[in-house]
């Protein structure tokens, strides 16, 4: 198989000698077939094994390997060199603390992922000794959302999120949404408080870079949207005669 | 081993130049200004009408000189590329029509808003007598 030369800058930072992040140059000999991941992995093996960067399953399932790619936020296991120019840059995803080299904290989001109780929620008991009916219609409606693998491209493509990272986000709200729209879940009210909030949808101001972003074709831009219309719908409920206060 | 994560900073005045996408994003937003003068426009038309002929006839010359002419023209296309244009082509993130199983092409909704916007313009071409 033939072999490419593949100039890699990647940024670097050891909290415990650099004051602030650095790049370094790697040359990587990569056969034609090679994801930006595959790379990286000759870096760890051959050349550098201090470098520290997550990845698992290598199939964009886990989500661990999202990170940026000449600018572009992206999972490196779906990345393939073949669609890339001989320099490529490596940075850690935007808009996240870095921990070390290409390892950021997601601590921020894991917080907020448990605030949108990311879970069917039931007021009534679910039918018993039977299954959950659903029809196909209803499951389309949100099988889109449970596609997000958590990997945080989204995050890193928002700059509402860049400016002010108190907003809930992106791949959160979809997730809340993905229950809302369940025909099983009965929860919507028990997720107002974060997504009706200062915080929650009303932030988003609309640049839709984390639909464009997304490496599994969510759409979280629209959860967004469809979550601002229902607010608004819900808002009117409650102030037209006779509506619930 | 201590942690010591590195917080990398954000410009709060020029983060829109990061990338193409966040450009033509501010872009998009900034024809809000646009819309703020052509309301303005709008309005002290309006209140010439309510004072008579004189006044009214004196505001279609104030807006007859090139570079009224120009304003007009930037404010249409503007107002047609990034305002109709780029929100009809968004409106079906925000208004999904599921039918049954299938959830509706969203090249349908984004024609019904086209067929409406005509239908719209139609009816104010004939209150307004144009025709």
């Amino acid at each position: 198989m033939n072999t490419r030369q593949l100039e890699l800058e990647v940024l670097r930072y050891d909290p415990e000698q650099d004051q602030e992040p650095r790049f370094q140059n790697y040359s990587v000999p990569c056969e034609e077939d090679w994801a930006i991941l595959d790379a990286l992995n000759y870096v760890k093996e051959n050349i550098d094994t201090t470098l520290a960067y997550r990845w698992s399953c290598h199939m964009m399932v886990c989500g661990s390997c999202g990170m940026m790619v000449n600018g572009e936020p992206s999972l490196t296991c779906k990345t393939f060199i073949r669609d890339l120019p001989d320099h490529v840059r490596i940075e850690p995803l935007e808009n996240f603390p870095i921990e070390r080299d290409l390892v950021v904290v997601l601590d921020d989001v894991m917080e907020k992922l448990q605030r949108a109780k990311p879970y069917i929620i039931r007021k009534d008991p679910p039918p018993e000794n039977e299954e959950f009916n659903q029809s196909r219609g209803a499951l389309y409606k949100f099988k889109q959302y449970t596609m997000c693998v958590n990997c945080m491209c989204c995050y890193a493509a928002c700059p509402q999120y860049a400016l002010d990272s108190s907003f809930i986000g992106p791949a959160v709200l979809a997730l809340a949404h993905r229950y809302n729209i369940d025909s099983r879940d009965q929860g919507k009210s028990e997720r107002l408080d974060i997504l009706a909030d200062h915080d929650g949808v009303w932030d988003c101001s609309f640049v839709g870079a984390c639909s464009e972003v997304c490496p599994k074709s969510v759409d979280p831009a629209a959860a967004v949207q469809q979550m601002k219309v229902d607010g608004a719908i819900e808002w009117w409920k409650q102030k037209l005669p006779g509506g619930k206060s | 081993m201590s942690r010591q994560p590195y917080v990398r900073p954000v410009s709060k005045t020029t983060w829109y130049m990061r990338n193409g996408r966040y450009k033509k994003y501010m872009l998009r937003e900034v024809t809000c200004l646009l819309v703020a003068v052509y309301s303005l426009l709008a309005v002290s038309g309006l209140a010439s009408l309510a004072g008579g002929a004189a006044q009214w006839n004196a505001f279609l010359a104030s807006q007859q000189n090139p570079f009224m002419v120009g304003f007009h023209a930037a404010a249409l296309i503007f107002f047609l590329v990034y305002m109709t244009f780029d929100w009809f082509k968004l409106a079906p993130k925000a208004m999904p029509v599921q039918l049954g199983e299938k959830k509706l092409e969203d090249r349908f909704i984004v024609i019904g808003h086209y067929a409406a916007w005509i239908v719209v313009t139609l009816v104010i071409f004939w209150f307004a007598g144009v025709i």
